[in-house]
């Protein structure tokens, strides 16, 4: 019995490491997907004003500060009881659509690329973004030039690239000024144009990769994400569905509150990551994706023309629901396009440009829900809180905790295909590390809890057969 | 009738002065500046903070500007690299004492203590974090009170009381574990004798009071104007 560690997997927000357990003859026994770090965000702010959560859990993440800031803002809006004015929900959602194109550039160009356009076998000195750079200088330069037309978006509409403070319980701090507008409005179009081309390059590219689109992680899942009520794509708002791996809707419109009737928490003994399941189909069973293809996937379309019609293309190709983990790439793309046509769309309007953007109230509700679509999916902030506004409980679902189990089936998957333990290369490990790549996982984030957590302890057989489980709830 | 004209020596310079005034009153008066955290003008210096301590010729201790007479012929000297020493160690304990998260802080941007540390050049903190487990009081309906943030340096005790006559704050405890307190210990949204003025909350060099609701960064005090009412009560006086 041998065992492989890839420790860290690199170029993913966090730490995380991979065990591979290898039988007498070099074939793959088993794989772990562990995350090792702990955060305790849940824990140390009980006691804090609940109108400081936004600032304080936007620092769980560098990368999607504005996803915690927004799931908070929106649990703190319903502690408040308060419908927030029209402009700072457009003023949200534009700040929103800003991070997906900068996260998801930030994803696609600076970590996934070097796999897609230097190879999954090239030499690991280079095989990142620098020799990315030297290699592909034009897309590299397009790359970092997306990534700046959204962090400078967020700048000039929240104060701040990172953490911004402007983004706060009732709505937002301060309105959009025409200047503001003005100037997203002229780098829009380069943006866009950016957008395309690299969806372009990108289904061009794609035949290269028929293994890994056959290979990486495409087990059928079922998909979760939030649409609005004709089913059309929603970043910021919406309610959340599930659809099935055969495409069937399970459930629809799942308001935020509601989440814990259809979402379970599962500890692993592997990882400091929670991992949740769909409550009706129990764990680990009930597993699903969210993110990019996850959203796609529950999404009956867009809402966006130019971003509709990829997502036509990329159906008639891949099918609907589509089920490879290497096309979250592609459906990333996707994402961007459609993000950059919202924020011109909600530009537009005039009812942005209103100066009405902050609601006041004190604590009319004992209990808050913010439910959003974070770039890498759906994220829920749930607070409890006492009559004086003291959070005393406090509960966040992120991204990437969703896509636990989805990644670690993926990573089995692909360290059965690729890896042979006989002549083991380099680059097998690196397939193994590009599907967990592939979902793009916030790890940072996704192991924000503390405190004794529910353990669930099981006892597998060398033949994988299940023989006891210890659990303490 | 005026107090008698002295003259004494700020870092070299020959300064007016007059008797019964501050080492840091006279300095000011005089265009000169001495650092302090406790003290705002106005209200009556308590030389706690330990920020203004200057050093005094032919006296070995150094000695705190805003509680020290001045002196006929009396030579201070308000930077030299034992005095930033001195001060430096002394933010650095405030920023042990208790937990100061800049980031995350209403006052983020518009804190004295920040200011302070940042003047000072105090970029890392060379003792261990305390991290005591304080609460935060947010009983009253217009204000909070974050402990984590406090410094006790006073002002509100001393506004309260001195400006706003109610004296709802006081000091309890010693040492480490002195607490900020309303009234008798109780909350602060049960006092009596709170007039919800929020002068105390404009006086606070840092985010331990603070109005309700304020998100981070968006606490910018006011305490020019309460030294303002400050003096133009003492003139009236």
């Amino acid at each position: 019995m041998k065992r492989i560690t890839i420790d860290p997997v690199t170029r993913i927000e966090g730490h995380a490491k991979v065990t591979i357990h290898l039988n007498d003859d070099g074939r793959v026994a088993g794989t772990e997907f562990h995350v090792t770090q702990v955060r305790g965000f849940e824990k140390f702010t009980e006691g804090r004003p609940y109108y400081e959560m936004p600032g304080i859990t936007a620092r769980i993440c560098g990368i999607c500060p504005v996803s915690h800031l927004l799931a908070s803002a929106k649990a703190c809006d319903s502690i408040m009881a308060v419908k927030i004015p029209p402009a700072a929900k457009l003023q949200r959602e534009l700040v929103h659509c800003a991070q997906v194109v900068q996260s998801h550039a930030l994803s696609f160009f600076y970590l996934s690329a070097p796999d897609l356009l230097l190879g999954m076998d090239a030499d690991p000195a280079t095989r990142n973004v620098m020799g990315l750079i030297a290699a592909h200088p034009e897309l590299a330069r397009q790359g970092i030039e997306l990534r700046k037309f959204g962090q400078q978006a967020i700048e000039m509409l929240a104060k701040e690239r990172i953490h911004g403070a402007g983004i706060v319980a009732g709505g937002m701090a301060e309105p959009v000024t025409t200047a503001t507008r003005d100037k997203i409005l002229v780098d829009l179009p380069a943006a866009k144009a950016t957008a395309v081309q690299t969806l372009n390059f990108f289904k061009g590219a794609i035949e290269n990769y028929q293994e890994e689109i056959e290979f990486f992680g495409s087990a059928p899942l079922m998909s979760a994400g939030l649409v609005d009520r004709s089913g059309n794509l929603q970043l910021y708002d919406g309610g959340l569905r599930f659809r099935d791996a055969s495409g069937a809707i399970v459930e629809d419109q799942i308001p935020a509150e509601d989440y814990a009737t259809w979402i379970g928490e599962a500890s692993l003994r592997e990882s400091y990551m929670k991992a949740p399941y769909f409550k009706p189909k129990g764990f680990p069973d009930g597993l699903y994706r969210v993110g990019p293809l996850g959203r796609i996937n529950v999404a009956d379309r867009c809402g966006t023309p130019l971003a509709d019609a990829e997502l036509e293309e990329f159906r008639q190709r891949f099918g609907h629901p589509a089920h490879s983990a290497f096309l979250y790439h592609y459906a990333r793309l996707i994402e961007i396009l459609y993000a950059l046509e919202r924020i011109e769309m909600i530009l537009g309007m005039p009812e942005l440009m209103s100066t009405q953007v902050r609601a006041t109230a004190g604590v009319n509700a004992l209990e808050g829900f913010g439910m959003i679509e974070a770039p890498r999916g759906v994220l829920i902030h749930h607070y409890k809180v006492d009559e004086q506004g003291a959070i005393v409980w406090a509960n966040l679902i992120v991204a990437t905790g969703h896509n636990a189990l989805a990644i670690g089936k993926g990573v089995q998957q692909v360290s059965e295909h690729f890896i042979d333990g006989t002549k083991l290369q380099e680059g097998m490990l690196n397939r193994v590390s590009a599907v967990v790549r592939a979902y793009d996982p916030c790890l940072s984030c996704s192991t924000h809890a503390a405190g004794v957590v529910p353990v669930r302890i099981r006892l597998v057989g060398p033949q994988g057969e299940f023989l006891d489980e210890i659990a303490r709830p | 009738m005026p107090n008698k004209k002295l003259s004494i020596r700020i870092d070299g310079a020959l300064v007016d002065a007059y008797e019964g005034q501050t080492i840091l009153q006279a300095a000011r008066a005089g265009g000169k500046y001495i650092p302090t955290l406790c003290d705002l003008e106005g209200i009556t210096p308590v030389g706690g903070c330990r920020i203004c301590m200057v050093e005094v010729e032919g006296i070995d201790r150094v000695m705190a500007a805003c509680t020290s007479p001045v002196q006929e012929g009396m030579s201070v000297k308000t930077t030299t690299p034992r005095l930033t020493q001195h001060r430096r160690l002394t933010v650095e304990l405030l920023l042990v004492e208790r937990n100061h998260t800049c980031a995350v802080c209403v006052s983020n941007g518009h804190c004295e203590l920040q200011t302070m540390a940042t003047n000072l050049g105090v970029s890392t903190v060379r003792l261990a974090y305390n991290f005591p487990k304080l609460e935060t009081d947010l009983s009253h309906p217009k204000y909070v009170l974050d402990h984590n943030r406090c410094i006790l340096c006073t002002r509100c005790v001393r506004v309260c009381s001195e400006l706003e006559g109610a004296h709802v704050w006081n000091l309890t405890s010693r040492g480490i574990n002195t607490r900020l307190v309303a009234d008798l210990n109780g909350k602060w949204g049960d006092s009596k004798g709170c007039t919800s003025c929020g002068k105390c909350v404009q006086a606070c060099p840092t985010g331990a009071l603070a109005d309700k609701g304020r998100a981070v960064e968006e606490m910018v005090k006011q305490n020019d104007r309460i030294s303002a009412l400050a003096m133009r009560r003492g003139a009236e006086a």
